[in-house]
């Protein structure tokens, strides 16, 4: 593991983040609906190298029943990273860490949700991280936000997240694994890009109050990218069907 | 897994309502002002046993931060630093809401929210406290305790940290060679502190915005910003908690809000401890004159009871 | 009365969150949109349709969400003394009576429920009553609703259902016409077909299957018939020769 102390280069010469991006790029973002036959709805999502999958099962009857809200369905979301998906092992016990994501996670989640139709029920989220590789959680919402739509169950707004982050004093969008690591301040922000509000807001780190502003701003922007792919996915699995011979 | 928490704080209907057209006029039930914190008392020392400890009401919530410095090993990515652990426990006597067993996803969210306002911005100057480099160094244990829960947890344990943090002290530890003595009776000096945080948490109510929110007021509240704020006025944390939205404007309101009363929080903490540590040494002087005193009501004493 | 503006054209794919409508509309799918002041909102992935002044959002995905009034095919998931745990294939299990099945009460001190129908049975049935407080309770008092004795069951997404009726029956009539089964739907996304031969059966289950890939494009009807008919081909089934089990081609 390298020491904090030998910190790697996060900038290059030519003044482009370690991986060759501009400080207002994007990675490579791949998304897909409806991979999984079991779930009643389900996306794959990808941000660079970090990869996470998004299951939604519901709305279902509550086991055990008297967890369920009489006037709402009840939102239950497990984040969850895989053994294998870190650089050292993980132990697949739930850490703190990912008790606290699944809260965030779902809070980031229920706004949107129109939980109101279906009382007593309850609508299932389970999210496996595959890789990671920096921008879990965010990728995380960004898929099971696909999950909810390709369940079919109705939600007022897709919901779209990112990280930005403070880089050798440069506000960056996306931020990897390794500016997240040796960067100065790391915050993940979940929107609803239609609706313009914003459901998941954390920051890891230090800001001014003007580079907050400034991070917010790059943030809200790579979140309107980023739907513009939601939004193509989900219409994609329906105009690329074609007339079987 | 997290699930949307179905055994809140119950409150009647009629109540609830009353809570919020009288927040929409911009009153809170308890009369208070929407930027104002409730009561604050802090003491600090509260704990003999610890090595740093404050104790903090805050209206009705009760919260102890206990601080206590052991020996460990440094995280291999940093083996010239000290290390820092933050737990929380909300114990079932703080509310009829609390169960008995391990940490459920609130008292995580709320160790987790107070840990990070204090390591990027390196609030403790963790460099200071390494025995054997590589080795050896002081892990410095913060536990937080919620004795009685009226609602604005983080805040009070916020406060309670920093004012445990603030003047606690570093048990003498003689290194010689590979090994270390500890001598717990004995303080080298406090604690090296570089930032001073505290976390500042506004709810939101429709456009409505409110500082330090009672636990009724919880229950009716939309949503709420935890804003960490330095010394130095920066934001060195954020957490937006609870179930729902805030458009960019309000965010940004809630952060400049944060900023003003962050540093009025600190300034109570530092005029907290100013004055108990006055009260502490003009304690101490009273107790000398009072041992002189004692030495020769003992004495007299002795004479009483031979004589019997 | 505002001014009214659609924003989606006829049978638009939407997705949630995006405007369909402004202005006073009635919402014929009040499930599948809602509504900000006056902006109309799809809250799922589906075909928009937009009249002077009604919005539908038919939906793309989705689930079975009871209505008292649905016909329904139901599986018997549980016995109890004086009623049955029916799935439905809805966010909740629904309750069949022993009274209302058998039309007359019942002493459960002397008779056994599942004397009658057992786990795994099939039922035809009607929702009966179905609200916010409570799981939906089926009837079987009607023509044609009860056990299920014959045929096979076909489970499909149940947002397809009306595209395997079609547009005042059509397609439904289609499929029972060029194959001469009897088919029941089911607003539960579940399909009851009974047919002369197991053939038969299978091409009306391709059928179906069919109909729900190709559910949003348009011609669908006769691209099905024509399908029918290829595959009656490919059987040998055609000109009523030899209905039985006659070798694929």
């Amino acid at each position: 593991m390298v020491s904090k102390e030998e910190k790697p280069k996060l900038f290059r010469d030519d003044g482009l983040r370690h991986d060759g991006r501009r400080p207002d790029e994007l990675r490579p973002i791949k998304m897909q609906v409806g991979v999984l036959k079991n779930a009643n709805g389900s996306a794959l999502v990808e941000y660079g190298k970090t990869r996470v999958l998004a299951a939604v099962y519901g709305p279902r009857e509550p086991q055990p029943k008297h967890i369920s809200l009489p006037y709402r369905a009840i939102l239950r979301c497990r984040y969850h990273m895989a053994p294998f998906s870190t650089h050292e092992r993980k132990s697949p016990a739930p850490s703190r860490r990912e008790i606290e994501l699944s809260k965030v996670i779902r809070e980031a989640l229920e706004p949107i949700v129109i939980s109101e139709m279906f009382p007593r029920a309850s609508i299932d989220i389970f999210i496996e991280v595959l890789n990671a590789d920096g921008g879990t959680r965010t990728t995380s919402i960004t898929a099971a936000s696909l999950a909810l739509a390709d369940a079919g169950i109705p939600v007022r707004d897709l919901v779209t997240g990112v990280a930005v982050g403070k880089v050798d004093g440069v506000i960056v969008l996306d931020i990897d694994e390794v500016e997240d690591m040796y960067g100065e301040a790391d915050m993940p922000i979940a929107a609803a890009p239609s609706l313009g509000k914003i459901t998941l807001l954390q920051l890891n780190g230090v800001l001014t109050p003007s580079e907050f502003e400034e991070a917010l701003d790059l943030a809200m922007n790579g979140i309107q990218e980023i739907y513009k792919i939601q939004r193509e996915v989900l219409k994609t699995k329906y105009l690329k069907a074609k007339v079987e011979e | 897994m997290s699930i949307t928490p179905s055994s809140d704080y119950i409150i009647p209907k009629l109540k609830a309502e009353t809570i919020v057209s009288l927040i929409r006029k911009g009153v809170r039930a308890s009369g208070r002002g929407l930027e104002d914190f409730r009561e604050l008392d802090i003491v600090t020392n509260y704990i003999p046993n610890a090595d740093g400890s404050a104790f903090v009401k805050l209206g009705n919530t009760q919260v102890i931060a206990g601080v206590k410095l052991e020996l460990g090993t440094p995280y291999p990515d940093t083996p010239n630093e000290g290390a820092i652990v933050v737990s929380a426990e909300f114990v079932p006597a703080a509310s009829p809401l609390f169960e008995p067993g391990p940490p459920d996803e609130n008292a995580i969210e709320l160790a987790r929210v107070i840990d990070r306002s204090l390591r990027e911005i390196k609030a403790i100057d963790l460099g200071k406290l390494v025995l054997i480099p590589g080795k050896r160094v002081w892990v410095v244990w913060i536990d937080i305790y919620v004795l009685d829960h009226d609602g604005n947890l983080i805040d009070a344990s916020s406060i309670a940290t920093l004012a445990a943090l603030l003047t606690a002290r570093v048990p003498k530890a003689e290194v010689e060679g590979e090994e270390i003595r500890v001598d717990k009776s004995e303080y080298t000096g406090p604690l090296p502190m570089n930032r001073k945080v505290v976390t500042v948490t506004i709810g939101k109510i429709d456009k409505i915005m409110l500082v330090d929110p009672d636990i009724e007021e919880e229950t009716v509240l939309d949503t709420k910003l935890v804003i960490a704020v330095s010394d130095d006025e920066r934001i060195a944390g954020l957490q937006k908690s609870g179930m729902g939205a805030l458009d960019k404007n309000e965010v940004l309101k809630m952060t400049e809000l944060a900023m003003k009363k962050g540093k009025e929080i600190i300034e109570i903490v530092e005029k907290s401890i100013e004055a108990s540590t006055r009260g502490a040494s003009a304690e101490q002087t009273a107790r000398k004159s009072r041992e002189d005193s004692e030495d020769t009501d003992m004495k007299g004493e002795n004479e009483e009871e031979t004589s019997q | 009365m505002g001014r009214k503006k659609a924003q989606s054209e006829n049978r638009e794919l939407v997705i949630p969150g995006q405007l369909i409508a402004e202005g006073e509309f009635k919402v014929a799918t009040p499930n599948y949109i809602y509504r900000v002041g006056n902006r109309y909102y799809s809250a799922v992935v589906g075909l928009a349709e937009v009249t002077e002044d009604s919005l539908t959002v038919i939906p793309l995905e989705g689930f079975y969400y009871p209505s008292p009034g649905d016909v329904v095919i139901g599986v018997i998931r549980n016995v109890g003394i004086t009623s049955w745990e029916v799935d439905i294939r809805a966010p909740f299990p629904a309750t069949l009576y022993a009274a209302d099945f058998l039309g007359r009460p019942i002493n459960p001190a002397k008779e056994d429920l599942s004397d009658y129908l057992n786990i795994g049975d099939v039922v035809l049935a009607k929702v009966e009553v179905f609200d916010r407080t409570r799981d939906p309770i089926l009837t079987t008092k009607g023509k044609g609703l009860g056990k299920v004795t014959k045929g096979s069951v076909i489970e499909i997404s149940p947002v397809k259902v009306p595209r395997v009726i079609g547009k005042k029956g059509s397609m439904h009539q289609t499929l029972e016409s060029e194959t001469g089964c009897r088919i029941t739907v089911a607003k539960n996304g579940r399909i009851l077909v009974e047919c002369p031969n197991k053939q038969l059966e299978e091409i009306v289950v391709l059928a179906v299957r069919k109909i729900e890939r190709e559910a949003h494009i348009p011609g669908l009807t006769d691209r099905i018939k024509e399908f029918i008919l290829k595959e009656k081909v490919r059987r040998g089934l055609l000109g009523g020769e030899q209905g039985g089990e006659t070798e694929a081609v």
